[in-house]
């Protein structure tokens, strides 16, 4: 057997070169792609209320009741929402460390700076929104530092998670814009200069659209790491729903909303991702 | 690699032969963890321990000693029977039925909202109560309920009843709350806007079923878990009404338990474990105490928990020594005394067992406890609802006009918004 197997691949490079391939493409088609395969099946099928069991007849029941009941978009667009938001605070924070890092730092400064900065990579996620939910609490060091000021903190709920969420993901976006804005040549912001171009200009000019691909490539990690997480919601914002918790507390007792309600994050990421090709993200990733 | 591409005709055939190999394996693996075949017969003998158990329990019900040193009546049954006990904390019903579903669990105490659900689902075994020595003495009005026995045959052994909390922290709440009004009426409520903390599980919704029976009688609630559709859009608009003013959705019982010590929950519904761990953390709470039994003006929900066997358990006999142990009266007298319940077996209200109980938890003793807790008074039960699993069939004259568990969980989505 392991001769004739032997025989066989035996002068057939091909033949070798794609059985080498079959376990990273069976890893990607069969346990990748294929259960999201499974996924968008299973959000043609019903569920038995009380026994649990799936009825694997088709039917567009779900996609129903997620267009029809008003509570469903109100979290699709919560959750977008807050992933945007988190986006763009990452985005305004990211660019001015990622700049002085790749433009301005010496070398060591910038060592340190890149130390400092995939630090909190560290330490694990969990404790982190659990350091937030002390932080945030009534009472907490947020109110205790704004309370001499005459101001609250913004306590539990949507804002929290916003706060939360752009803490959490700032690195994966200072990381890829700091990468694109090394790739350009001082020379560049020098011959801005020599012709006239105010400092603003160039950096309007000549950086930011030499640099808004990084922009969005980062942003497609802050965006799609917000819009998956149901950790962060149940923890700061236990009054407030999101894609994901919805999904977590639907998936017991009823799957198949549970895998329908899972394709509207798809959906937007499809989408997400198609905008950050026409800008050319892709090649600054 | 221009050899590479000799045949390209050959690379879609390696990739299949790859791919086939693949599956096989998968294939293979996933056929390991089948038991042989159903049981849906009860066992009939206990042999010896398996040396091993893997159970779901509620917050306090399976103690080893490690969240409080000295309550522990986990050990002396591994040590009694050899059978090393593993303990899976369940934060809601839903999570127990999703976990006895992995295939991986023994047994659990299940409360009535998933009894049903998990007999309807194949996952149980019916249990043979003769094997449980202290089935015997369990109080008759636990034995052969709906939430237990079905079609006539138990499925399970009794563990304990009581009713769902209300709580509130003395600091912030005055005057002390003698109804579920105070966050169940929008006008009380908005009070405390923020800092109402309330169970998030679809089973809430017969909270303010049970509500609505004692203040709008005119809809004609019967049974807070059997709602027909005008009833069950009551319920869940006056949960839409109270939902801007709740602070938290707790499933958790320990982030509860934080909420409340930080304040930010500051009145709510919980259960005795989270209001005695807050009590001996010093935390300024109370609820209806004796004068009032234990339960507002309107009654409460509440759960009667059932141990409950696996159908494909790995370690069956080592799960019916367990079923037997901890309904014995010694392990009861202290189960019901740190988690604040009334127990299903009749001689753990024995004085001596119950002060026995008191000095190993280090506790005062407190013989009277059974009768606070009306352990044995059926009269006093009939005011608390236990959950139980919404089926389309009301169980009366109104036939199948009921909304089943699916409207239960979709209706809850809708509600917390």
């Amino acid at each position: 057997m392991g001769r004739r197997l032997a025989d066989l691949f035996h002068g057939r490079t091909s033949l070798q070169v794609g059985g080498l391939l079959a376990g990273p493409m069976g890893w990607l088609v069969i346990l990748y792609l294929g259960s999201l395969v499974v996924l968008l099946v299973a959000s043609f099928w019903s569920v038995n209320a009380v026994s649990g069991e799936l009825q694997k007849t088709f039917t567009t029941d779900n996609y129903h009741e997620l267009l029809n009941q008003s509570v469903y978009k109100t979290v699709a667009f919560r959750t977008v929402r807050i992933a945007a938001l988190a986006t763009l605070t990452d985005a305004l924070l990211a660019f001015p460390i990622a700049f002085y890092m790749a433009k301005i730092a010496s070398p060591r400064v910038k060592g340190l700076l890149l130390v400092a900065i995939l630090m909190p990579l560290w330490s694990f996620y969990l404790v982190k929104v659990y350091a937030w939910q002390t932080m945030l609490a009534s009472g907490g060091v947020i109110d205790w530092a704004l309370n001499p000021i005459g101001l609250n903190g913004p306590g539990y709920g949507s804002t929290a998670v916003w706060l939360v969420e752009s803490y959490l993901w700032l690195p994966y976006m200072i990381l890829p814009i700091y990468a694109g804005l090394e790739r350009i040549p001082d020379s560049m912001l020098s011959a801005s200069e020599d012709l006239g171009g105010k400092p603003w200009t160039t950096f309007r000019r000549v950086v930011l659209p030499l640099a808004f691909p990084a922009v969005v490539a980062g942003s497609i990690f802050t965006f799609s790491l917000t819009l998956g997480d149901y950790i962060t919601p149940q923890l700061v914002s236990p009054d407030t729903q999101f894609i994901g918790n919805v999904i977590y507390s639907n998936h017991t007792n009823n799957l198949p909303l549970a895998s329908a309600f899972a394709v509207v994050p798809i959906i937007v990421m499809v989408i997400y991702l198609g905008i950050a090709r026409r800008l050319g993200a892709f090649e600054h990733l | 690699m221009s050899r590479l591409r000799a045949h390209p005709a050959w690379m879609p055939a390696g990739i299949v032969v790859g791919l086939a190999a693949i599956m096989l394996v998968i294939a293979g693996c996933g056929s390991s963890n089948n038991n042989g075949g159903s049981s849906t017969e009860a066992q009939k003998s206990i042999g010896p321990g398996e040396g091993k158990l893997n159970i779901i329990c509620w917050a306090g019900y399976c103690e080893d000693g490690t969240i409080t040193k000295g309550v522990d009546w986990v050990s002396p049954f591994e040590q009694e029977t050899g059978c090393q006990v593993n303990v899976k904390i369940g934060d809601t019903s839903d999570q127990m039925v999703d976990l006895m579903r992995t295939g991986q669990y023994d047994g659990v105490s299940a409360s009535g909202n998933a009894t049903a659900r998990l007999v309807e689902g194949g996952d149980v075994a019916p249990v043979n109560t003769d094997l449980v020595p202290n089935y015997k003495t369990i109080f008759p009005d636990l034995k052969d309920q709906p939430y237990n026995t079905f079609d006539g045959v138990n499925y399970g052994i009794p563990h304990g009843r009581g009713a769902n909390l209300l709580m509130w922290r003395t600091d912030k709440v005055s005057p002390s709350p003698t109804s579920w009004s105070i966050i169940l009426d929008p006008n009380q409520a908005k009070k405390y806007s923020g800092h109402i903390s309330v169970y998030d599980d679809p089973i809430y919704i017969a909270d303010a079923a049970m509500y609505l029976k004692a203040h709008q009688p005119d809809l004609g609630i019967t049974d807070p878990y059997e709602l027909n559709d005008d009833q069950f859009n009551a319920a869940v608009d006056l949960l839409k009404k109270q939902h801007p003013y709740v602070g938290d959705y707790w499933s958790s019982y320990l982030k509860q338990i934080n909420l409340f010590t930080s304040g930010d929950d500051q009145v709510g519904s919980t259960w005795q474990y989270q209001y005695f761990t807050l009590l001996a953390d010093k935390v300024p709470v109370a609820a209806p105490g004796p004068d009032t039994g234990y339960v507002p003006t309107e009654g409460a929900t509440g759960w009667s928990d059932t141990w409950m066997i696996a159908k494909n358990a790995k370690h069956p006999n080592c799960m019916y020594k367990w079923m037997n142990y901890v309904t014995s009266a010694p392990v009861q007298a202290q189960i019901m005394q740190w988690f604040g319940e009334a127990p299903a077996q009749s001689t753990a209200c024995d004085p001596a067992t119950v002060e026995t109980a008191d000095k190993a938890l280090g506790l005062p003793p407190d013989p009277k406890f059974c009768d606070n807790y009306h352990a044995a008074d059926p009269a006093f039960w009939k005011r608390v609802y236990f959950w139980k699993t919404p089926l389309a069939d009301c169980g009366d004259d109104r036939g199948n006009s009921c909304k089943d568990y699916n409207d239960w969980v979709s209706a809850w989505t809708e509600i917390k918004g």
